[in-house]
């Protein structure tokens, strides 16, 4: 599978485990399990010792997420369709309060025209949707060039820029 | 007013550029509707009844005769030859097409104008009081904190997905013009006991389908915290705002599922953590904002030209207009100007191209080049000196445009209803027209005094119908439009929801019975009170009868004119 990663389309073996059953077996590879199963098998998953990447959907709590960042190598966050927002404020948050400073990934409903967005709030590699052209997607990375407000990027307000000119 | 530099104007130029290519992209199939419809929403274009329509913003409501003088080239260019002034204080045009919409944007940012965020799931375009600067109840100046928020909430990252639309007004004066307590967020101007300027914030008002007025939940807020407060109140709503009910999908349910209270705290909790971070505003930002609203250079010996007085003596037509459509201003010798965009034969808010080049010339020649869209969809010329009032009204007069009729009965606000909106159950312009019709006697409209008709073709009440003093909602029963009437709505200081009057009466009573209501109202009223306040005083009762008592005595006539609309 590919993924934009770094500002490149990459190969990744990432794979997003939807349906697991929440006692059910840790499946062998490197799969991206629901963040509620690490939440019903957490004790378990951290005397095992090992790090796992999790996917955070928009009703999960990032203050949640936030106590475990150690244990995880990669957080997705769900966007199961491109108009839910909710998962913005989890990268921010992610980001800026928690600093987490692993792999944050956009998976889902994942389109070229949001993609500068996700990036300015923190998201890092994204799975782009399956049915579209990623390196097309790619070249939406870069947006605008002006940025009025800050955000996970640490793009400085318009106004800071302005009173330093 | 504000002038765009270097970055305002690059993010504009970019925008049309991007959106160039989202267009190119759906028209070459790579983009299915379902995908561009969001993209395009972003930028202000439904798709509508019989065409695209394109909402352009105008910021604070807010031109330059330069800007007027495109927005009457793109209604001539691009459309038939007009457009619709919008209670959102933007302009809308109808008739477009869609290939050309990307050129039509190079226009715009060409007056440094543009149509982000005009419509979709995120912070709209931001509105304010049409005396902002010039009122003499004013505790600042409100606009310079409408571009600072502008530009804030202009493609912000976090903030273009949300659960559904978020409108922010702000209010600078005593009086409330901007309809702040019926907006997702309102930002009052206000003193603190130390003479402090800042922020009381309300939050939760809104209209659509329920009704809220906002509740207050911060009493006062320095400058510097402007956005970080904002920006708290935004991330709440964005995660926990429901997003599986379009219906519930407001801030207002949030905030009254939780309890204003409560949600006071989240926003509170949530502040203090960011509140010291890169969104504390400088005062130098303040500053350099607010110089671009200074006030034109006013001539010290306007107030003592008298030679207005003498003409309204003589000349009726001349002075009926200068009461209702004339207004105070705080620069003595000066007034503000309305604009009627109300005449009886044109739908409520529509302006020609003519009349929008015509618009500019005045505004060069009588008002500093400065021109504001109101709320109830009439323009204003903000800085017009007493002595020029005759040769202005003259003017204006021959393009139409100073019926003198403002806060009057006519003055309506209405909606595009089903002329023109997919949504609509109803039409709205054609009961305009119905009640232009009856109520043609001017003396009497003056007489009847300051009264506001609201009206919207569906429930997602675009024309406020929930704040009117009298309210008209379209409702579709079975294939047949009737209409449901609402009384005692206010969108000012006193803000309330109307009460419902009763069952939906028949399209062609419409008129007839608003009649009958300003009947009851004549009958009861005491000396100056206006129609709200008599409302106020003897209830919905009186009316009720009124209205319910004529309807069973003439049962036999009605079911004659259900059938004449069922075939309309
Ligand atoms: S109130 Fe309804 S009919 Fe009127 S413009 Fe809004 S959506 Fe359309």
């Amino acid at each position: 599978m590919r993924v934009i990663k770094d500002n490149h389309v990459v190969e990744d073996n990432w794979e997003r485990v939807d349906e697991l059953e929440n006692d059910g077996p840790l499946p062998a590879g490197q799969v991206i399990i629901p963040f509620s199963y690490w939440r019903d098998n957490r004790e378990q998953l951290i005397s095992s010792g090992k790090t796992v990447a999790v996917c955070v959907n928009g009703d999960d709590e990032t203050d949640e997420v936030a106590r475990d960042l150690e244990h995880f190598e990669l957080i997705a966050l769900d966007f199961p369709k491109f108009t839910d927002g909710r998962s913005y404020s989890h990268a921010r948050l992610l980001r800026e309060r928690f600093g987490y400073e692993g792999e944050i990934r956009a998976v889902g409903d994942v389109l070229q025209d949001q993609l500068f967005y996700m990036q300015r709030c923190g998201i890092d590699s994204f799975q782009v949707r399956e049915d579209k052209d990623i390196n097309k997607a790619l070249g939406a990375l870069k947006g605008f060039s002006v940025k009025y407000q800050t955000a996970a990027d640490g793009a400085l307000p318009v106004y800071r820029l302005r009173g330093s000119a | 007013m504000y002038q765009y530099d270097n970055y305002d104007q690059t993010i504009v130029n970019e925008r049309v550029e991007q959106f160039r290519d989202q267009t190119r992209r759906f028209l070459a199939g790579e983009l299915t509707e379902d995908e561009f419809r969001p993209l395009r929403l972003m930028n202000g274009l439904y798709i509508q009844r019989y065409a695209p329509m394109l909402r352009v913003a105008i910021p604070y409501g807010l031109l330059s005769s330069k800007q007027m003088r495109m927005l009457a080239h793109i209604a001539r260019e691009y459309d038939k030859d007009y457009g619709h002034f919008s209670t959102r204080q933007n302009i809308q045009y109808n008739w477009l097409q869609l290939e050309r919409v990307p050129d039509i944007l190079a226009d715009l940012a060409s007056v440094e104008m543009h149509a982000i965020q005009t419509s979709g799931n995120c912070i709209r375009n931001v509105t304010s009081d049409h005396f902002a600067g010039i009122a003499d109840d004013e505790i600042e100046d409100p606009r310079p904190y409408a571009e600072i928020i502008r530009q804030w909430s202009t493609f912000h990252p976090e903030f273009s997905f949300l659960p559904r639309k978020f409108k922010i007004a702000v209010n600078g004066a005593e009086n409330d013009r901007a309809a702040t307590q019926v907006h997702d967020i309102g930002v009052y101007l206000v003193k603190n006991e130390d003479g402090e300027v800042g922020f009381k914030v309300l939050v939760g008002g809104g209209q659509g389908r329920t009704p809220y007025i906002g509740a207050f939940i911060r009493d006062f807020l320095e400058k510097k915290h402007l956005l970080s407060y904002l920006e708290a109140i935004m991330r709440v709503y964005n995660r926990y705002g429901r997003r599986d009910n379009l219906f519930k999908a407001r801030i207002k349910i949030l905030v009254y599922a939780l309890g204003p209270e409560k949600f006071a705290c989240l926003v509170e909790e949530e502040w203090e953590k960011i509140k010291d971070s890169a969104l504390v505003l400088d005062q130098a930002e303040i500053d350099r904002v607010k110089t671009y609203f200074t006030l034109p250079d006013y001539d010290p010996d306007a107030d003592k030209d008298h030679g207005c007085e003498e003409k309204q003596k003589s000349d009726k037509a001349f002075r009926d207009w200068v009461r209702r459509n004339v207004k105070g201003h705080k620069a003595a010798g000066y007034r503000a100007v309305m604009i009627s965009l109300k005449a009886p034969d044109v739908p409520p808010g529509d302006a020609t191209d003519k009349q929008m080049d015509s618009i500019a010339d005045l505004a060069d020649q009588y008002s500093a080049s400065e021109i504001v869209v109101t709320h109830d969809q009439n323009l204003v010329l903000p800085h017009v000196k007493q002595g020029d009032l005759y040769a202005l009204w003259q003017a204006l007069d021959k393009e139409n445009l100073a019926t003198p009729n403002i806060g009057l009965l006519t003055d309506m606000i209405c909606c595009p209803g089903l002329d023109f909106c997919q949504l609509a159950n109803a039409g709205s312009i054609p009961i305009a027209m119905q009640i232009n019709q009856k109520f043609s006697d001017l003396d009497y409209l003056h007489d009847i005094g300051e009264i506001k008709v609201k009206m919207s073709g569906c429930m997602n009440a675009c024309g406020h119908h929930h704040v009117g003093h009298i309210g008209i909602l379209g409702v579709d029963k079975k294939g047949v439009e009737y209409y449901q009437l609402t009384l005692g709505g206010s969108a000012e200081n006193d803000a309330a929801v109307g009460d419902r009057l009763g069952p939906a009466i028949e399209k062609e009573k419409v008129a007839e019975t608003i009649g009958e209501l300003l009947q009851v109202y004549v009958e009861n009223r005491i000396e100056e009170e206006r129609f709200l306040d008599t409302y106020r005083r003897i209830g919905i009762k009186p009316f009720k009868e009124r209205v319910y008592a004529t309807a069973n005595n003439t049962k036999e006539s009605n079911s004659r004119g259900v059938k004449a609309v069922a075939s309309h």
